[in-house]
């Protein structure tokens, strides 16, 4: 390639900075003064790509277009502000997880809302009066368009900057994202602070998405396309930093622009086609930054945050009639083909049910007790159930094999990404191991010669005596009981014991002599290991496997799954994973919306219960107690 | 006597299920300084943050210039003109010391009665502590550890506070630092501000209060006025001195 074409990929990338920049100043913003990763933030600027659409094509002409991208902000900014009203501000002293977890929820609904409102086609919108034109530039032609992008990034950073620095909100801002408590005490309300904040950061997706209506279509998948760059971007520059934010949109944006420029490169008979690395290229920057940088390019470490929620309870060894309670539950799951006899579908849904309460509790394992917020828990479902299938695709090899090497490969993948994941913590911790699940599955959709690409792998279909539903849901049953009785067994030794105490006071725990980053590390390669086993049932399971199962979607489901159940109970994760895969697989045979549905669910169980719907009837029941107490 | 600025009517407070304070009670005249002795731990902290609203009260009344603050939000503690100072000062390293001091703005108020409060502005409170004078634009996380203490002081000032919750304004500064803070206290009792102050040191508070109370273990064992307390050696000995 020469140096032109070089310079030319360098302005693309540039013009495509700039949106990813909003996005994730928004996101950045909003984090350092509320604490609240808003997972719905591409939501916002996927709303916003929809109105400027729509104002742009019924308005027309200049001002529809131009006075569109500026109502649509502000528009994008009231939402935002009326979403922290009605949700947010009555979660704030729940756990970060929750609020993550109705984030996500609102993900769901506005994606309902939006297919609602403006249908499940994409819409392209007009092109920018005044700006159709290209210029030369290199020798190639440059949208005008393109350049005014280029300009319209640095403007609003620096716009951002004065707003910080000049006008008492911007510091209160900045006084919030230190210590918003004293800030409180100084006498200024909170609530209209966060409520601003949330409004601002709107606006900037809103922006964002209607500044893109002239370049790409408007389309349902924005959201979690967006928000998976726009984290990557601000875990990059640093959480909080807006110049961070920037710097890091144009170094993701070229090396993705620089990949597609180089497209196919001969080493010395070895080629490689960069262009194919563009899924994976922004996870790889951000792990290389993560791991040298842990709080990212332009990030401070984190100051701990003034807990505001409740200390964590003790786990305690199941009572009596927990176990009883479990035994009957077990009996009932043995008996279960013959209590569905005549209803075969309850048995397909019973394997869904416990492959998802096996992925559950392996994921709860490092959640809970380890305190390590994995976002990329499908990494190890996927390499348990890719290395099955692929087994059996290449080597034919029986079910037994495959099925013992799906935790072989899961932990031989959890040994290497944990050793990174264990030296971060928090956000960071989550943003890390997102990206690593993001490189499997972009390794998977890539390597279309091994993996079948994304058409996947067909024809995982289990061996005999399993061939048939009612044999396989035996094994399913069994191996989920043994990884389930496996992990709590863990979690009552000593190392259990070392996990939970490096988790609550790191320092303590290695004073009196424990490695806490190797016990930890441990903990991720088992649950790692569990997890793989849920994989490679799963492959079985379906008959296939393929990329979109283990994408980002997954993980994600697992935290839900997690949450829902409540995060410091055992029983949670169980709970939670059949809940949410019965909610599931019954809402999306029922209605087209079930996303909203499942959604709206989610929104009111965090909301009712802050923790977990399980951690919610252990309190309701101590508090019961307590009361009886009292009166007797 | 007329009414207290403030009166704490059997306070209680936990942390979790650790109670911290035991029916605590206490007033403060307009006008007086009073101080709230103790050895560490004795609760005198969590006492000023019970007050401010910043840790949930289980039991008990607070009244502040006529108005019941009992489980109101800090802010609206704050915009009554009860005003914190924090024993770990909580300056907000990023901000410059101007910056600092526009966080804690707050109109000009007047008592219940109708008499304005002493009105601080920026001029005024760099003049009131010289040294924050000389380094208007630096950042709160590059000063020394006096020097924030006085910031802290001046941000609450900011606000035009009635009464202002002191902790341990002597607590490891430098000895010229623990007399303008003297000074200080002494000043702003004259412009008619009441103020609670925390104390370790009998000889600090002896200097400045006109009443004291003496905490320990989350209650309070003696109270009467700061000359008494000086004289009470037996006093000192069981709660104070280490």
């Amino acid at each position: 390639m020469s140096f032109n074409a070089f310079l030319f990929q360098a302005l693309n990338g540039l013009s495509a900075a700039s949106g990813l920049f909003f996005v994730a100043a928004g996101l950045s913003l909003i984090f350092g003064v509320t604490r609240i990763v808003n997972i719905a933030h591409g939501s916002l600027y996927m709303i916003g790509t929809y109105i400027a659409y729509s104002i742009a094509t019924k308005v027309g002409g200049a001002f529809g277009f131009w006075g569109g991208i500026v109502i649509t902000a502000l528009l994008v900014g009231l939402i935002g502000a009326a979403i922290e009203i009605v949700l947010l501000r009555r979660i704030y002293r729940a756990p970060e997880l929750f609020q993550l977890l109705a984030t996500f929820a609102l993900v769901l609904v506005i994606n309902d809302a939006t297919l609602w409102i403006w249908g499940p086609e994409d819409l392209l919108g007009p092109r920018a009066p005044g700006l159709t034109g290209s210029i030369e530039v290199l020798g190639r032609r440059l949208p005008t368009y393109d350049i005014f992008l280029i300009f319209v990034g640095p403007f609003v950073l620096w716009m951002l900057h004065l707003a910080l620095a000049k006008t008492r909100f911007g510091r209160l801002m900045r006084a919030a994202t230190q210590d918003r408590e004293m800030v409180g005490a100084l006498g200024v309300n909170q609530a209209m602070l966060f409520t601003g904040v949330f409004a601002l950061g709107a606006l900037l997706a809103g922006l964002g998405g209607a500044l893109q209506i002239a370049r790409e279509p408007a389309t349902l998948a924005t959201d979690l396309i967006v928000i998976g760059d726009a984290f990557v971007v601000v875990v990059v520059g640093g959480m909080g930093s807006i110049s961070g934010a920037y710097l890091a949109a144009v170094i993701i944006a070229e090396v993705k622009a620089l990949c597609i420029g180089l497209g196919i490169v001969n080493f010395g008979g070895f080629t490689v086609n960069f262009s194919k690395l563009t899924l994976v290229a922004e996870f790889l920057v951000m792990a290389a930054v993560l791991i040298a940088r842990p709080y990212g390019l332009l990030g401070r470490e984190q100051v701990a945050v003034r807990s505001v929620a409740e200390p964590e309870e003790p786990l305690r060894p199941s009572t009596p009639a927990t176990k009883i309670a479990g035994l009957i539950l077990l009996v009932v799951l043995v008996c279960l083909p013959l209590i569905a006899k005549n209803s075969p579908y309850t048995l397909v849904l019973g394997i869904d049910v416990l492959i998802a309460v096996l992925f559950a509790t392996s994921l709860h394992f490092i959640m809970g007790p380890g305190g390590m917020h994995s976002f990329g828990h499908a990494a190890y479902f996927g390499l348990g159930a890719y290395g099955a299938a692929l087994l059996v695709k290449w080597f034919a090899a029986p079910m037994g094999l495959a099925l013992a090497a799906a935790p072989m490969l899961a932990l031989v993948g959890a040994l290497l990404f944990g050793w990174f994941a264990v030296r971060l913590s928090g956000v960071y911790l989550a943003m890390l191991t997102l990206a690593f699940a993001q490189i499997v599955w972009a390794a998977v959709f890539q390597w279309e010669t091994l993996t079948g690409g994304s058409n996947g792998v067909l024809g995982v279909w289990p061996s005999a005596p399993f061939d048939t539903r009612t044999p396989f849901y035996f094994l399913t049953l069994a191996l989920a009981a043994f990884g389930v009785l496996l992990l709590r067994k863990f979690l009552f030794a000593p190392f259990g014991y070392a996990m939970r105490a490096g988790r609550d006071s790191p320092l303590r725990a290695e004073a009196i002599g424990l490695d806490v980053k190797r016990v930890h590390w441990l903990a991720f390669a088992i649950a790692g290991a569990v997890c793989g086993i849920a994989g490679g049932l799963f492959a079985f399971a379906k008959g296939s496997i393929s990329p979109e199962t283990i994408g980002v979607s997954r993980s994600i489901d697992g935290l839900v799954m997690v949450l829902l159940g409540g995060i410091q109970t055992l029983t949670g994760p169980i709970v939670g994973a059949s809940v949410y895969a019965v909610l599931q697989d019954y809402m999306m045979r029922s209605t087209e919306y079930w996303r909203a549905l499942l959604g709206g669910i989610i929104l009111l169980l965090v909301l009712a219960f802050p923790s977990g719907i399980v951690g919610g009837f252990v309190k309701l029941i101590s508090r019961r107690k307590t009361t009886s107490k009292a009166a007797s | 006597m007329s009414a207290p600025m403030l009166s704490v009517e059997n306070l209680g407070a936990s942390y979790g299920a650790a109670q911290i304070l035991y029916d605590l009670s206490l007033n403060v005249g307009r006008g007086e300084v009073v101080a709230l002795m103790g050895r560490n731990g004795a609760g005198k902290t969590t006492t000023m943050k019970a007050i401010m609203g910043l840790m949930a009260q289980s039991t008990g009344k607070i009244r502040f210039d006529g108005h019941d603050i009992s489980g109101r939000q800090p802010y609206e503690i704050a915009r009554l003109g009860l005003g914190f100072t924090p024993e770990d000062r909580r300056i907000f390293s990023d901000l410059t010391v101007l910056e600092n001091l526009d966080i804690g703005r707050q109109p000009p108020r007047k008592f219940s009665d109708g008499v304005p409060a002493p009105v601080w502005t920026e001029e005024k409170l760099l003049a009131l502590f010289p040294n924050l004078g000389e380094m208007p634009n630096r950042p709160g996380g590059r000063m020394s550890g006096g020097e924030q203490q006085m910031l802290t002081v001046a941000r609450t000032l900011m606000g035009n506070p009635l009464l202002i919750l002191l902790d341990e304004p002597s607590e490891g500064v430098a000895p010229l630092i623990v007399e303008l803070m003297a000074n200080t206290i002494l000043e702003l009792k004259k412009a008619g501000v009441s103020i609670l102050l925390s104390e370790q040191n009998v000889h600090f508070a002896e200097l400045v209060s006109d009443r004291a109370y003496v905490l320990e273990k989350g209650q309070i064992q003696w109270n009467g006025t700061m000359a008494e307390l000086a004289e009470n050696i037996d006093i000192q000995r069981a709660y104070l001195t280490v």
